[in-house]
């Protein structure tokens, strides 16, 4: 099932069981996956059409008469665009707003470069009290939209809108704040969000193979990122490589760093050499900007190198 | 409320100088030139309990040019919000009256607001919320002339005129001053009533900006005109500094200017006529 199609099954029935759950879109709801509800929740969908700064503070406004607003667009339009209007109207006023972002990094595929957020990760990290949450599959996804929308306060969730293979199994339990141990090992700690993860877990087989032990987490939640589970893993193993599909600067490895920052461990990345996107394919931009499980193989290689 | 509107007015107008004077600085110009506006709101036109600030079904004014914050605070205090010596904490460490308008540190203020063009499109997704809610309550916002070069102000003009938010009425407090000079010269966003009418808006253009009779008068027009389907906008040809000579004769210097508790008093004195 694709993961915009389990985002609107889930968001319709949020908005089914509580009239105050609304989205607020810029004429991306088709995109999105949401176009069918405007019929069915007439009082509780509204397209602002092509203006995404409005979109975010109309949905403040909606907060702070008590609706509990989810504005959605392709990520560069739901983060970079509305930097100010999700820092001001949204966290600096304490609007209880959510914000999803289709499309991440080089999912954004045949749109290409202009399309192609790979730093919208690093630009809302810097903005105090925003949650940063990246979905790996549809149960994770099902799972963590009802806890989403229960939280008070914003929430970025990093939406990849298709089909993706499952990393989870039915009986998985979702926990916003805490990391997910998706193998255990104890040469080298793997941290992975989003998109690569398959991938990294595929890679992590490979190293098994060839004799290299490694420990997959998935940072689901970038920020607050889980320094429990992180800290712990990466002493643990004494090396860490962090996989993400977003620019090495400010994501994933950006948080994992900090968060390391007292530890003499080695850390490594593999993710977008702080360069834009480009138009084309999966399989192609996934060579392009080294998000395949040779090149996580490799980067492991090179931290372990350096213990 | 029973009251000597134009009293009102002046008591507002002194406590905004005397807390901007205690401070020694602050957004004068652009606060002088709303303080009529703001009287007639708070103390005639808008449905509101100050005892119940957060009251459901009420009036809300979103003061979308947050620098006017000043001028707000000085209204609310006078209104029974607060007490007025809260007024004289304007922008000190620990304050809960910050230059810009902030929900979560003042009782009265109904959104933060101070990037410009954000608590306009606030004030629009506050009436959506009100439409679909059926509270019958009435929002009221205010912009500058100035602010009025944001893109974001004319999204949520075209939005509100499409959502048929007649239950919105803003104001534009047409100063014709910005930092950096006439708004005419920096970047002239003539003609208001044109574009605010062609942008679908039911518009209500006011000569008398700083005269609380006819202010009074363009809102009872603006809430004849519920039902019609169109938001109102009004426009009030303002004075920035409006009440005290040597604030006015500054013009654009007026917008964030010093002022001394000397020079508080003598505006005091000037606007109280002794």
């Amino acid at each position: 099932m694709e993961m915009r199609a389990v985002y609107a099954e889930v968001m319709a029935g949020l908005m089914e069981a509580d009239k105050h759950v609304c989205i607020v879109d810029a004429d991306l709801s088709r995109a999105s996956g949401t176009l069918g509800l405007y019929k069915r929740f007439p009082n509780q969908m509204f397209d602002c059409g092509v203006a995404e700064q409005n979109m975010a503070s109309i949905a403040a406004g909606l907060a702070s008469y008590g609706f509990k607003p989810w504005i959605e667009s392709f990520t560069p339009f739901a983060t970079r665009r509305v930097c100010d209007q999700i820092a001001i109207s949204i966290l600096y006023a304490k609007r209880n707003v959510k914000v999803v972002g289709t499309d991440p990094g080089i999912s954004a595929e045949l749109n290409g470069g202009t399309h192609m957020s790979m730093e919208d990760v690093g630009v809302l990290r810097s903005l105090p009290g925003i949650v940063i949450f990246e979905p790996v599959d549809d149960i994770q996804l099902r799972a963590a939209l009802p806890v989403i929308n229960d939280y008070d306060g914003c929430v970025y969730v990093r939406l990849f809108r298709k089909e993706l293979p499952r990393v989870f199994g039915e009986g998985y339990r979702f926990d916003l704040f805490k990391a997910d141990i998706l193998r255990e090992g104890k040469d080298i700690s793997i941290f992975v969000s989003g998109l690569p993860t398959p991938d990294t877990l595929e890679a992590a087989k490979r190293l098994e193979a060839e004799g290299v032990s490694a420990e997959v987490v998935n940072v689901h939640t970038v920020k607050p990122i889980d320094r429990e589970t992180v800290v712990a893993s990466a002493r643990r193993t004494g090396a860490v490589l962090t996989v993400e599909n977003h620019n090495v600067i400010g994501g994933l490895h950006s948080a994992v760093l900090e968060a390391l920052a007292r530890e003499k461990i080695p850390v490594c990345a593999v993710g977008v050499e702080d360069r834009f996107g480009e138009v084309g394919k999966l399989p192609y931009l996934r060579e392009t900007f080294g998000l395949t499980p040779e090149n996580v193989v490799r980067r492991a290689k090179e931290a372990l190198k350096l213990k | 409320m029973d009251c000597d509107i134009k009293e009102v007015c002046r008591n507002i107008r002194c406590d905004t100088v005397m807390s901007i004077g205690r401070l020694g600085v602050g957004h004068i110009g652009g606060c002088l030139s709303v303080v009529d506006l703001l009287a007639v709101l708070y103390f005639e036109e808008m449905r509101i309990d100050p005892k119940q600030p957060r009251m459901a079904g009420r009036d809300r004014f979103i003061c979308s040019k947050g620098h006017a914050g000043p001028a707000v605070y000085a209204t609310l205090a006078n209104r029974g919000y607060f007490e007025k010596d809260l007024l004289l904490t304007l922008n000190a460490g620990g304050t809960n009256l910050p230059s810009h308008c902030d929900m979560n540190r003042t009782a009265g203020i109904d959104m933060t607001t101070g990037s410009l063009g954000q608590g306009f499109s606030c004030a629009v997704g506050a009436a959506l919320g009100s439409q679909v809610e059926g509270d019958g309550a009435t929002i009221y916002t205010l912009i500058g002339d100035g602010e009025s070069q944001e893109g974001q102000i004319w999204e949520a003009a075209m939005f509100a005129a499409a959502k048929k938010l007649d239950n919105l009425i803003a104001f534009t407090d047409c100063n014709g001053y910005q930092i950096d000079g006439a708004v005419a010269e920096v970047n002239d966003v003539a003609p208001l009533a044109d574009k605010w009418a062609a942008f679908g808006w039911h518009v209500i253009d006011v000569a008398e900006g700083n005269d609380p009779f006819a202010i009074k008068d363009a809102i009872e027009r603006a809430k004849r005109n519920r039902g019609g389907g169109k938001p109102t906008m009004v426009l009030l040809r303002t004075v920035k500094g409006c009440g005290v000579s040597f604030i006015e004769a500054m013009g654009a210097l007026n917008h964030n200017a010093a002022l001394s508790e000397e020079d508080a008093c003598r505006a005091v004195a000037e606007i109280r006529g002794v």
